[in-house]
């Protein structure tokens, strides 16, 4: 009997190959190939007057070496501008390898090929550049004093202003009862996966074929880029995405320089080439996020329900802006999370800086606009002296409110209009979680030992499963195995399993029979990637769909083999049955052969299917309508995304000498509606919970005013490690189904990262009776704003009395 | 500008002889080859993997003579005659996933797997030395390795698991 595999805690079939060290990442394929390494740019804004590499030349072992003069047709253009948007009106990209000016520490200038690494990295130091500096553009208010530009032709660094707006929101605020301004800022950060980015290309000169391998969250992507890029017809280009060690977003930008470097540097040679990022180049020459400087004005009644929101966002989007405006859009829109201010207007300014590109992170912008939504929402409980719990609750959109438009445009392009949720009772649920109800007490007690201990709170909404589409395509193979492949990617979510766990139940099939491929163009050549938490929505959806197809198919053919109804019949374990009949069966496989009306038998099982023995003599073989082989190809394109949910809650103890910040608790509330593999959505979020932690208390870019990074290292970018981490995140579902797709799922990728600055500036502000307005917060800046915050430590204290 | 391929590197090439998971191998390598590289390319023993090259996600862990090391901070030259044992190493007989390879497929302690071999070979080496640790042990004991994707709280379960398993309390 077939146990339902949706819903449970299905252990991941991907395990078995990495546990035993057969992954097959970018950097353990075509172990022929020559190697690349990048002449970078040691400065961060300056003209290119010369580039000589004549010494290149000498080096034993190289093989070629490339500038911008040897770039011709359209790899000699920009990079392009992936996601254009009418307020961009000032989008700028780069060149693969720099044409006369570099914007930034770590821009691409030459790439050499050489036999190896080593000798390509040698050859590679010994590039001369000559350089006429101009003065770099290092940070957010350096950007907005303009004093000077990052590109010449945009004036005040300014690559888009955008407003979205639902009425006169400074009106309403003038008019409320209570008025609030914040100035809030947040630091960079980066995805950082264990694996940087790589390319390998091969040039097949016998089939006239480029294959490429990346490190890549779209295969499709990069196809269409390298194909675009080099002058090929799409269908000669094929892109598989090997084992990815992690992407976080930083891995859907395409294509990167080398994605079409090392490609092009393969047909020429006509030998493999690969590039493998070390971490230094990852930290310089990827892509950074997070940093913006936000302020909020608002107006509220005496409940602290807002009344009116105004927000205005500065957002660092670094050197250049291939992604375009797609973070700051995301930030603006999803700030409002849970909540419903009747009147909101929102502007962003997008700003170019000569800092390494920024592009989605994990959260991609949310994590802004939630601290921006949550660090108001405490703002509102403390100047009315109120629980910060009761304040959000008087905002919250109502379970019976859904479908709730917010009247904006979500990033997607399309009206940001919330499926479903039931905010009231996941605060219930944080609450019970984290025990805000007696955290007064627990406060108390610890005070009396002398420690210091403070609670925080946030909420968000995340919009997920954006489309447009993904696609599904699954075969039968005449042995009863059931091969699957989607065209997104796979960075460590588990697709293969959850795909698979989806295909048998849908199909009727064990669980074991199930094979699924992701991210190769040949098996499935259209797809959109995988980011925006939509790979369990766009493919889970899409393969559900075609399992329905070939189910559909199979008892078809099942009722004529079987002289049945197709609707007595049912699937259990990959076998046919007529119900009530016992012994009256057929097996997918077996119908996979009569499937495929043959005319030579190759082997027992297809004699079945060769024209003396199967058919009807007066019908084709193939009727109208219909196409050999138990197989499908079936696409799930959504009207809008799906809205996930969440509410986080910590308990911090702020150490009173030391400023050190300790986590004693961390509770989940997670809403992606229904839980295929819950064991998998509960991975996403402990890692998201720990990037977290790292984006708040951790980690950031330390860029000196010349625009040197100088932590481009794992010494020195303070990524956690288990020491730093909560010892358990006590986690909670609430499932409310997704109207918009067939399986009733939202997405899950993202969330555990979301609420992290809110979460524990609101815990710190809570211990410390400080107004936190910055994150990251390190133990040195709290120890600071301790010395500059006016009063003693008591008052501080006593200030914070009497809430939650 | 391109000029005709060459295959030959500057390097003077060095004889240097290791035994990796009960195998001998003898290598012909420059004195500049790092262990990680020498595995993973010369070798093809791709299983290491590298994440930082200087020594501090753990990602290359392998044992040398037991001991776990930095792949990546060794020069093979410097490994003459060494015992090392690598990712590939750690089944058991009949190809068995080992205690600690099955502790991480029981407790979903990887999702993309490239931390997941230093971490490996760390908690094998860790169990030896303490085969019974508290929580707190097992923390400590993978302190030293990063991991982006799971934040650790499956693989401290995993290293319970892992010591449940080596003491022969497979189905608790
Ligand atoms: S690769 Fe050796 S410690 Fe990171
Ligand atoms: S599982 Fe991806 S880095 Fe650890």
């Amino acid at each position: 009997m077939t146990t339902k595999a949706f819903g449970a805690r299905v252990a991941r079939v991907e395990d078995e190959r990495f546990l035993r060290g057969r992954g097959r990442y970018l950097d353990d394929l075509a172990a022929d190939a020559l190697h690349v390494a990048l002449h970078r740019s040691p400065h961060a804004h300056a003209r290119i007057t010369d580039i000589d590499v004549e010494a290149v030349l000498d080096v034993d072992g190289v093989v070629a070496v490339y500038t911008y003069e040897d770039l011709t047709g359209a790899m000699a253009d920009p990079l392009p501008l992936l996601i254009p948007h009418p307020d961009l009106t000032h989008g700028r990209t780069q060149y693969a390898l720099a044409k006369d000016q570099v914007n930034y520490v770590g821009e691409a200038i030459a790439m050499v090929v050489a036999v190896d690494r080593y000798v390509a990295e040698d050859a590679a130091a010994r590039i001369v550049v000559s350089y006429e500096f101009l003065p770099p553009v290092v940070g957010l208010d350096a950007a907005r004093a303009a004093d000077h530009l990052v590109h010449d032709d945009v004036p005040g660094n300014l690559a888009a202003t955008s407003t979205q707006a639902t009425g006169d929101a400074m009106a309403a605020i003038s008019r409320a009862p209570h008025r609030l301004a914040l100035d809030l800022d947040i630091e960079r950060s980066a995805c950082t996966p264990l694996e940087g980015r790589g390319t390998v290309a091969k040039w097949d000169t016998d089939n006239g074929r480029l294959e490429v391998w990346s490190s890549t969250q779209t295969s499709t992507g990069v196809r269409a880029a390298v194909a675009a890029k080099l002058g090929l017809d799409l269908s000669v280009v094929d892109v598989i995405t090997p084992d990815v060690g992690g992407g976080f977003g930083v891995k859907v930008v395409h294509p990167w320089p080398e994605e079409v470097l090392v490609p092009m540097a393969a047909m020429a040679l006509g030998r493999p080439v690969k590039f493998t990022e070390d971490r230094r180049e990852h930290f310089i020459s990827a892509a950074h996020e997070r940093a913006q400087q936000q302020h909020v004005e608002v107006g509220f009644d005496d409940d602290g329900r807002i009344l009116g929101l105004d927000v205005e966002i500065w957002h660092d989007n670094g050197a250049y802006i291939p992604y375009g405006l797609i973070v700051p859009i995301i930030t603006t829109t999803q700030l409002l999370g849970p909540y419903k201010p009747p009147v909101y207007k929102a502007t962003f300014h997008s700003l170019y800086t000569n800092t390494v590109i920024v592009t989605p992170y994990r959260g991609a912008g949310r994590p802004q606009g939630v601290y921006a939504m949550e660090r108001t929402m405490d703002a509102i409980a403390a100047a009315l002296g109120k629980d910060r719990a009761e304040v959000r609750a008087a905002n919250f959109i109502q379970p019976d409110e859904f479908p709730y438009d917010q009247g904006l445009i979500f990033q997607d392009g399309k009206p940001l209009i919330y499926d479903s949720g039931d905010f009231p009772q996941m605060l219930d649920k944080v609450k019970a979680l984290v025990g805000w109800d007696e955290f007064a007490a627990f406060r108390d007690e610890m005070r009396a030992e002398g420690r210091r201990v403070g609670i925080g709170l946030a909420c968000y909404v995340e919009g997920t499963g954006v489309g447009p589409y993904e696609g599904g395509h699954i075969q039968v193979e005449t042995t009863g195995k059931v091969k699957v492949s989607t065209g997104l990617t796979t960075q460590g979510q588990g697709h293969q399993t959850v795909f698979a766990q989806i295909v048998a139940d849908e199909l009727g099939v064990r669980f074991e029979d199930v094979e699924v491929v992701t991210g190769d163009t040949r098996r499935m050549p259209y797809a959109v990637g995988t980011y925006a938490s939509r790979a369990a929505v766009m493919s889970g959806s899409a393969i559900a769909l075609t399992a329905r197809s070939v189910r559909r198919k199979a008892l078809e053919l099942a009722a004529e083999a079987l002289e049945a109804n197709v609707d007595d019949l049912e699937i259990r374990d990959g076998v046919v049955e007529v119900r009530g009949a016992p012994g009256a069966q057929i097996s997918l496989g077996t119908l996979a052969v009569l499937s495929n009306p043959l005319r030579y038998a190759f082997d027992e099982a297809s004699k079945a299917a060769t024209q003396f023995s199967v058919g009807d003599p007066d019908k084709v073989p193939v009727p109208e309508g219909t196409s050999p082989g138990l197989e499908s190809r079936d696409f799930y394109s959504p009207p809008r995304s799906t809205f996930a949910s969440g509410m986080h809650a910590v308990i911090v103890e702020t150490d009173p000498d030391t400023a050190e910040i300790r986590i004693l608790k961390y509770a989940v509330v997670h809403d992606c509606g229904r839980l295929i593999n819950p064991m998998i959505v509960e991975g996403q979020i402990h890692g998201g919970v720990a990037q977290g932690v790292g984006g708040a208390l951790y980690e950031r870019m330390v860029y000196d005013e010349h625009g040197q990074l100088l932590n481009a290292s794992f010494m020195d970018f303070l990524m956690p490690y288990v020491t730093e981490v909560p010892e358990t995140i006590d986690v909670d579902h609430l499932e409310t189904p997704s109207p918009l797709n067939p399986l009733g799922i939202k997405g899950a990728g993202e969330a555990g990262v979301i609420p992290s600055a809110a979460v524990f500036a609101s815990a710190i502000e809570d211990a410390e009776g400080i107004v936190i307005t910055r994150m990251p917060i390190s133990p040195s800046e709290l120890y600071d704003l301790r010395r500059t915050h006016a009063g003693s430590d008591e008052a501080a204290v006593a200030a914070v009395e009497g809430d939650s | 500008m391109t000029t005709p391929p060459q295959v030959s590197a500057p390097d003077a090439l060095h004889a240097v002889s290791l035994i990796v998971n009960g195998t001998a191998y003898a290598l012909e390598i420059p004195a500049r080859r790092l262990l990680s590289d020498a595995l993973r390319h010369d070798l093809g023993l791709t299983g290491t993997h590298v994440g930082c090259e200087h020594g501090v996600c753990g990602a290359c862990t392998i044992l040398v003579d037991g001991q776990p090391m930095r792949s990546c901070l060794l020069l093979a030259v410097s490994m003459d005659g060494a015992e090392l044992t690598t990712v590939e190493g750690l089944t058991e007989e009949g190809d068995r996933l080992g205690p600690v390879q099955q502790a991480f497929q029981d407790c979903h302690g990887l999702q993309c797997g490239f931390c997941t071999p230093g971490f490996l070979t760390t908690i094998t080496a860790g169990l030896r030395d303490d085969p019974d640790p508290t929580p707190e042990a097992a923390r400590e004991m993978i302190a030293g390795n990063l991991c982006r994707c799971t934040g650790y709280q499956n693989i401290v379960k995993s290293v319970l698991r892992a010591a449940e398993l080596q003491r022969g309390g497979g189905d608790a």
